[in-house]
């Protein structure tokens, strides 16, 4: 359980740090996504199933649509 | 967009998206998730409906006339249920020593007010997340 865990935690970082510095926002939106995602697996390992329900539901869901409606209205890549 | 296969399985998974949502709202006292988790779900699953066959079946299904009655109904039950506890003899919100039904513990009509009260957040948090994705859809659409 303490490697899945550090591999979640290392895996959240990788993904942190991409988020700054991916120049394409529709791939940003992804690696945010998937950032929530292993953020919602983390608080279930820390016995938070109520956080990982909303966070599931909140990061990797509303966040991410109304990401996708803001840059549908402006650009794409970051100038 | 116009793909049949998202149609498709946005089809056969609308309806457990909202029964899921709809168990999450209704066992908040009980298991884990709530009001506003159910909600989010409940959103969700109307968010992809709209996504995948577009704004106008989306408005036939669920009219924004219903959506603000919703939203606005939500608040105002949780307000009325929150005043039995001022007429029972107590603060606001106050739950059984107000005299509130309690039902059977472990049951789901059990924990007096809060199931209602969950529930009202529940359709408030469902209808406001519906109706801010439609917002911002209509804008762009009619910006082209």
């Amino acid at each position: 359980m303490l490697v899945l865990n550090a591999i979640l935690v290392v895996f959240l970082i990788v993904c942190a740090i991409a988020v700054e510095h991916i120049k394409d926002l529709l791939g940003a939106i992804i690696i945010f996504a998937s950032y929530s995602l292993i953020m919602a697996v983390l608080w279930l390992l820390l016995m938070a199933p109520d956080i990982a329900l909303t966070e599931a539901a909140i990061g990797a869901g509303a966040t991410t649509l109304l990401f996708l409606a803001v840059i549908s209205r402006t650009g794409r890549m970051e100038k | 967009m116009n793909d049949l296969i998202v149609k498709v399985i946005t089809k056969m998974l609308f309806p457990f998206v909202l029964v899921y949502g709809f168990y999450v709202i209704l066992h908040g006292h009980l298991s884990p998730g709530g009001g506003f988790s159910g909600g989010a779900i409940i959103g969700g699953g109307f968010v992809l409906f709209t996504l995948s066959y577009g704004l106008e079946k989306a408005e036939k299904m669920l009219p924004h006339r219903l959506l603000k009655f919703v939203e606005s109904g939500g608040l105002i039950w949780y307000m009325l249920i929150g005043m039995v506890g001022i007429i029972g003899g107590g603060w606001f919100l106050t739950n059984r020593e107000a005299g509130f039904w309690m039902g059977t513990t472990y049951k789901l009509f059990s924990s007096g007010m809060i199931l209602w009260i969950t529930f009202a957040i529940g359709m408030k948090v469902a209808s406001t997340m519906i109706s801010l994705f439609r917002l911002l859809i209509e804008e762009e659409q009619s910006h082209d």
